[in-house]
């Protein structure tokens, strides 16, 4: 399993493995909201938390159909499949690394960011804690979504379908929490709620993923 | 060591294919699997491999006893060879690679990137996988597409100590591999009258 785990890390960091896609995007983004936007403080300093939400969503969401594509296309799928590792693990292991190359440095340079949208300096610390824990489900949850659609061509339009609706709680308590820390409210609640998301996400949704892999390979 | 087939019948796509197979592998024995295109073969052994459920019939067969090669390799083109090699040596916990690329003779290409490789030489290293499995029942779909005839005699010499070992092998293969000691069966008696069959329920099956 941490064989798996360090080459699906070493092919996000080698040529054309797409790690800093989902961070470039994300980067943009938060550059290119405050142009929009205008340069009102207080207006910037209220939409933050939503934009930030936002972008660190959309940003997983652009790599999650390579988690299991490539690995389909070239054969190791089924290869993996009939190795002595369970499927679940297999999930688990890629919806981990996929937390790793993108949830995870999403959440490192995202106070970095809130600099430009001028997110209340209340905010910084609950933006990074909802973040740290929210990823893992929108790596998770789009694990799932990822072993549904495998073996379709062009799957990445189906998946965003079928994730983004999955994605939304996540989104709402997550965005409230940094809302809720930069007015100076006690973002207690959503915090925990996004915390329950992610851990049932991470317990429930590699089985379904496996039962949903086996299908697929047939 | 023994590969046994009940009245195994397998489907591809809900369309029964072959049926009707009773036959016993025992250990050191290869099968060499013969018929034309859409026949059945590949189908049949990846029902073997455990990838797709059988359609009738049963056969007996532990899933962590096959090794399975397919028309992909399984390759990463950013990976070298001796890399690509170690990931399946690492995930069969085999400690070693050497012997695989050296069966192969991949030793010397073993700090290339895959993606560099030529068509046969992505081929030998996709063989070379099988061997790092260290599972004694290979399934293996047409093994020589795109070998060179040294390299088909090569790989015959694997399978050939492969099975010396203990080891069984099922091959899919239009070509002559050089093992005249396997037995052959040809598929077209086998060959299901084309009949989709009912009550097949895919989301539930």
């Amino acid at each position: 399993m941490k064989a798996l785990l360090f080459r699906d890390l070493r092919l996000a960091m080698r040529a054309g493995g797409g790690f800093g896609l989902g961070l470039a995007f994300f980067f943009l983004l938060s550059v290119l909201v405050p142009l929009g936007v205008g340069p009102e403080g207080s207006t910037l300093g209220r939409i933050a938390p939503g934009i930030l939400w936002v972008g660190a969503l959309l940003a997983c969401l652009l790599s999650l159909d390579r988690i299991f594509a490539l690995d389909f296309e070239d054969g190791s799928l089924e290869f993996l499949a009939t190795a002595p590792i369970p499927l679940e693990a297999v999930v688990a292991v890629k919806a981990f690394a996929h937390w790793l190359v993108t949830g995870l440095p999403l959440t490192l340079i995202a106070p970095g960011l809130a600099v430009f949208l001028n997110l209340p300096p209340a905010g910084y610390l609950w933006l990074v804690l909802s973040l740290a824990l929210g990823t893992p489900a929108l790596s998770v949850i789009g694990t799932f979504g990822a072993a549904l659609v495998v073996g379709l061509r062009r799957g990445g339009l189906l998946l965003s379908l079928l994730v983004l609706p999955l994605y939304v709680p996540t989104l709402i308590l997550g965005a409230e929490a940094v809302r809720r820390g930069a007015e100076g409210m006690a973002p207690a609640t959503p915090l925990a709620l996004v915390a329950a998301i992610s851990l049932g996400a991470v317990a429930l949704l590699p089985f379904a993923a496996a039962a949903a892999l086996r299908v697929n390979l047939r | 060591m023994q590969v046994k087939l009940d009245n195994l019948a397998v489907a591809r796509g809900g369309v029964t294919v072959l049926r009707g197979l009773d036959l016993v592998l025992h250990t050191g024995q290869a099968l060499i699997l013969r018929g034309p295109n859409g026949s059945g073969k590949t189908t049949l052994l990846r029902t073997l491999a455990g990838l797709q459920p059988a359609a009738a019939g049963s056969f007996d067969l532990a899933p962590d006893a096959v090794a399975y090669a397919a028309h992909a390799d399984g390759l990463k083109p950013t990976l070298t060879v001796a890399e690509n090699l170690r990931f399946w040596a690492s995930i069969h916990g085999t400690p070693d690679i050497d012997p695989a690329l050296d069966a192969l003779d991949l030793a010397t290409l073993q700090h290339r990137p895959a993606g560099q490789l030529s068509a046969g030489q992505k081929r030998r290293l996709g063989l070379a996988r099988l061997l790092v499995t260290g599972r004694p029942v290979w399934l293996l779909d047409e093994p020589t597409v795109s070998l060179d005839a040294a390299s088909v005699a090569l790989f015959a010499g694997v399978v050939r100590r492969h099975l010396a070992g203990g080891g069984i092998a099922v091959i899919a293969t239009h070509v002559d591999l050089g093992l005249p000691e396997a037995e052959v069966l040809d598929l077209a008696p086998y060959r299901a009258r084309i009949s989709v069959s009912n009550g097949f329920d895919e989301a539930f099956a």
